[in-house]
């Protein structure tokens, strides 16, 4: 029931907004997107679940209704959540109703429509993480995709065009890859389920019913059907997360976006991908994920380093919050692959704190260019000086980012190599933790840079323009964010208790079965 | 009495033509716009209501034969019947404001009329004969209709193609009838079909030639490379809502007249090994998609553009019969033949919802190209969100019904053993996404290159748009009201 309330505020809220007047639209989207906040905070704090979602857990929130049938499959109206994808929810509405405050000020053309699109894409998000019917699921995850192309088209940076359409591009030919890996596991579960359902469909993937693709004398087996689905699908995915290589659309993405749309992007869209490789690949296929638990981990390793070495290169503060997501990323790939109860919880864990972080970077980057209308760190120095309460949430986030401890970064981050470090599947598990410890020391080498070179020394500021106080809108925000980030580092059980619940029947089935 | 039931449906737009001829008796030509406009609607909405009511009740299950089994009403024809009624209803509506200056207005509504009933002729008819007079009943007022125009050097030449061509087809397609009437002594399909057997023994290329020249005309009707020619000039120099009604309505007329007549009068499981038609329809599927894709993408035109995504849909639509190859059953058979029909319902909405956002762009003289359309979402940005459902749903993207009829008919195909064709038609599928999004971003995202003012907001066009966004979107979860009959409808066939 909860989670249809839910989506229809969502959306008739985004039908209201989108023909109000401009002038009160950005008051009305706030206003409206509190009902959905409470919504969930209320279905959090009622939250009755336990267990894994797709492996025969009991799902919070159940809901079912018949939608299509379709040759030998029901395509069904199937919701509800489990200790994964409340937090989640929780995170898309909190992070919505941030980011619509934070657009009061850059936001000052179509207006209706800019906040109509975004209570949309908040909806489509929550269809997204609540969904359990794979067709149902599918038709939110590319419902995301229109807002989130219109948003940073419409009110993007100069080269907006571009971006739009090469994030567009990608994410949509990475849907189809991953589409035609998922429904070739349907076809290969032959006559095994009778529904699109994703947790039939897991659990006859982990009871071994896959068969051939086509006829045993002229098709494809099992084994190559599974490793290749798992690809597919892995592929698909890596684009939203991204990793590296798939990661050239983000920075483009990020710094046309307006600072609102890029706080969503980081903060909920790529959590996207994260949580479609456990909910799919990582849950569903989990022999094919041990099999190349190597190369995964090296490619997390290698995007931590990589993006964090791209991060120490930039000049646009926005673009080095930008790629310091591809490495937060990383983090949250090498703790699903790593199929440990720490590392496997911390990785959802990391989603959920990465999200609150990156959103807190992002919006302070955007109140100093609200202020100082540049971007560029060699136009600026001396920030603190003139904008301390701002120098000094991006100095928490910051730190937050770079693991201090009693932050919800310090939390993500310990269990993703407390969890690695113990890994059996993965082998060489201490050397690839290690390796992946390494890219907390660049993350602190170009964030200190930055801020050292922003913030502090004598002010000086390139493009003369009067500082004055950031309106209580645009700071407000970034308090609740930090509040939430030494929140979740204080008392990580808030939702570690309920990830770790949902997530341990993941790596408990296949692998030994003493994880509970 | 059940015979004169099941006639509803074609009754309401025959009798909605003469009402109309009637009315305009009076004072010829000075007819008030909206009654003409009213009659035609009410007449298209009563027969969408009607085969709706008899297709949900199930009155018609297992087929009523009226005129000595020349006429079959059954669940195909009724679910054809529902999609030509909810198009010419659109039309109507939308031709209000479209021809409001225009003269001869009662003569056009009365020519949609006819074509329409020609259509739902064509979805009932059980005989060659039958086909051949509906065919000709649709076609001649569609001619009529594209010049409607006729100080427009477009509209004309356009007509000019379509009828010469048409006219050409319908020569081949009687042409082709005859032959199958040589070597099976029958026009009636059923009576086609007992003796198609012994035929294909004893004159395989009387016969053959026949089937293929059938299919060339029914290529014509449903615009299918190679007889496609016709089709973008025809689309591009009609009167807007016409476009909309002849690449919606008449095509899928075409494919329910295509349907009956292969399935019912050459069931594949007697001419296979002698009149392949599958393999046929394979070739048309592939060729259909892609031509009509790529052309699509090169287009700078908007309207042009629709209409080779009209012939992309088209070649979607055929993977329908190609898909029969008999793997997996009758079930996968009639799925992969039900999920076509769908996709014509689905199609039969958001297209002629698109090629209605074209006349309101025309009606608004906002020019033809793409870079006219820039900007357009800040002075209409409620008729845009409609263009955008429509496009992203042709598209195939989950806002609207298309995204689960594709859905169905690649799944189908991939479960109906010919997997090649759902990977083409998902790639061309993919590419169309490429030439639907730029009328999105042209809307929405460019800046407008002139200043254009809008200062009209025709009523009637406006409902039509929106109407068919609503029912685009509601299709999306709302097909599962027809599935079940398009399905029971396909099994009844194959």
């Amino acid at each position: 029931m909860f989670v249809e309330i839910l989506l229809a505020l969502c959306l008739l809220g985004a039908a209201v907004v989108f023909v109000a007047p401009d002038r009160y639209a950005g008051k009305l989207a706030f206003g409206i997107s509190l009902a959905p906040l409470l919504v969930s905070l209320y279905m959090y704090l009622a939250f009755d679940g336990s267990g894994n979602a797709l492996l025969g857990g009991d799902i919070a929130y159940e809901r079912f209704a018949e939608w299509l049938q379709f040759g030998p499959y029901a395509v069904n109206y199937h919701v509800g959540l489990d200790g994964i994808s409340l937090p989640l929810v929780v995170l898309s509405t909190v992070l919505t109703t941030l980011a619509i405050l934070s657009a009061w000020t850059p936001i000052d053309a179509r207006e209706s429509e800019f906040y109509g699109l975004v209570l949309f894409l908040e909806g489509s998000l929550v269809g997204v993480f609540a969904a359990l019917d794979f067709v149902l699921w599918f038709v939110f995850w590319e419902a995301v995709l229109i807002p989130m192309y219109l948003l940073i088209g419409v009110w993007g940076g100069p080269r907006r065009k571009y971006a739009a359409i090469k994030f567009f591009v990608y994410t949509n030919i990475a849907s189809l890859v991953m589409f035609i890996g998922y429904v070739a596991l349907l076809f290969g579960l032959g006559g095994a389920v009778s529904a699109t359902s994703m947790p039939a469909i897991a659990e006859a993937l982990r009871a071994g019913q896959l068969g051939y693709l086509g006829t045993p004398a002229f098709g494809v087996g099992p084994d190559v059907l599974a490793m290749a689905a798992f690809l597919a699908m892995f592929v698909g995915f890596a684009v939203k997360v991204p990793i590296v290589p798939f990661h050239t659309w983000l920075p483009d993405a990020h710094v046309e976006a307006p600072t609102p749309v890029s706080v969503l992007l980081a903060g909920v869209l790529l959590k996207m991908g994260t949580y479609a490789l456990l909910r799919f690949n990582f849950t569903i296929l989990p022999e094919q994920a041990a099999t190349l638990a190597a190369p995964i981990a090296a490619i997390a390793v290698i995007s931590i380093i990589y993006g964090a070495l791209l991060a120490l290169a930039q000049q646009d503060l926005k673009r080095v919050v930008a790629y310091s997501s591809v490495s937060s990323m990383g983090y949250v790939i090498l703790g699903l692959v790593a199929y440990t109860v720490y590392g496997v919880g911390g990785a959802t864990f990391q989603m959920v704190a990465h999200g609150l972080i990156s959103g807190l970077l992002f919006m302070t980057v955007g109140v100093f260019y609200n202020a100082t209308h540049t971007r560029m760190i060699g136009d600026m120095s001396g920030l603190a000086t003139r904008m301390p309460v701002t120098a000094a949430v991006f100095l928490t986030g910051a730190f937050a980012y770079m693991g201090l401890p009693l932050m919800a970064g310090f939390m993500g981050e310990l269990f993703v190599f407390l969890g690695a470090f113990e890994s059996t599947v993965l082998p060489a598990a201490p050397l690839f933790t290690a390796a992946a410890m390494f890219g907390i020391v660049i993350v602190a080498g170009y964030l200190l840079w930055a801020m050292q070179r922003s913030l502090f020394g004598p002010f000086r500021l390139e493009t003369d323009y009067e500082l004055g106080r950031a309106p209580l809108h645009d700071v407000a925000p970034l308090v609740v964010l930090v509040a939430l980030i030494v929140a979740l580092g204080v008392a990580p059980d808030l939702i570690f208790e309920m990830i770790r619940d949902a997530t341990i029947d993941v790596i408990d089935f296949p692998f030994g079965g003493d994880a509970r | 009495m059940i015979g004169g039931v099941a006639l509803a449906p074609a009754g309401a737009f025959v009798l909605a033509a003469l009402a109309l001829f009637v009315l305009d008796a009076f004072s010829p030509g000075r007819t008030n716009g909206g009654l003409l406009a009213g009659v035609s609607a009410v007449g298209a909405v009563s027969a969408l209501a009607a085969s709706g009511v008899l297709l949900l009740s199930g009155a018609a299950d297992g087929g009523v034969e009226l005129f000595g089994g020349q006429l079959v009403v059954d669940g195909m024809s009724l679910l054809f019947t529902f999609v030509f009624g909810s198009v010419t209803a659109l039309v109507s509506i939308a031709s209000l404001d479209y021809v409001r200056e225009l003269p001869h207005r009662a003569e056009y509504y009365m020519l949609v009329m006819l074509a329409a009933t020609g259509m739902s002729l064509m979805a009932s008819a059980n005989s060659l004969a039958v086909a051949f007079v509906a065919l000709e009943l649709a076609s001649l007022p569609s001619y009529a209709l594209v010049a409607y125009l006729k100080d427009n050097r477009g509209s004309v030449e356009g007509a000019l193609k379509y009828f010469l061509i048409g006219a050409l087809s319908s020569a081949i397609f009687v042409y082709g009838i005859s032959l199958v009437y040589a070597s099976t002594g029958s026009l009636l399909l059923p009576d086609v079909a007992e003796a198609v057997g012994g035929a294909a023994a004893g004159y395989p290329g009387v016969l053959g030639v026949g089937v293929l020249m059938i299919v060339g005309g029914l290529a014509f009707k449903t615009a299918s490379v190679p007889f496609h020619f016709w089709a973008p000039d025809a689309y591009e120099g009609a009167p807007a809502p016409i476009s909309a009604f002849l690449s919606s309505a008449s095509k899928a007329a075409g494919f329910v007249l295509a349907f009956r007549i292969l399935l019912v009068g050459f069931p594949i499981e007697t001419v296979v090994g002698s009149i392949d038609w599958v393999l046929l329809f394979q070739v048309l599927a592939v060729l259909t998609m892609t031509v009509g894709n790529f052309a699509a993408a090169t287009q700078e035109r908007v309207k042009r553009m629709l209409a080779y995504s009209s012939i992309g849909h088209a070649g979607y639509v055929l993977i329908g019969l190609a898909a029969l190859t008999g793997v997996g059953g009758a079930s996968a058979g009639s799925t992969v033949l039900g999920a076509s029909m769908l996709h014509l319902v689905v199609y039969g909405f958001m297209n002629t919802g698109a090629f209605l956002f074209v006349a309101l762009a025309e009606h608004w003289e906002v020019g033809r190209t793409f870079e006219d359309y820039n900007g357009l979402a800040r002075q209409a940005p409620l008729a845009c969100v409609a263009m955008t459902v429509f496009m992203f749903s042709l598209a195939g993207l989950p806002v609207g019904g298309g995204f689960v009829s594709k859905y169905y008919l690649f799944a189908g195909a991939v479960g109906a053993g010919v997997p090649w064709l759902a990977a083409i038609g998902a790639i061309n599928s993919a590419l169309s996404l490429y030439y639907y999004s730029r009328v999105v971003k042209a809307m929405w995202i460019e800046e407008p290159v002139s200043d254009r003012s809008i200062d009209r907001y025709p009523t009637a066009l406006y409902v039509a748009v929106l109407a068919a966004a609503v029912a685009t979107v509601f299709l999306l979860p709302g097909l599962s009201v027809f599935d079940g009959a398009a399905f029971d409808a396909a099994a009844a066939l194959l």
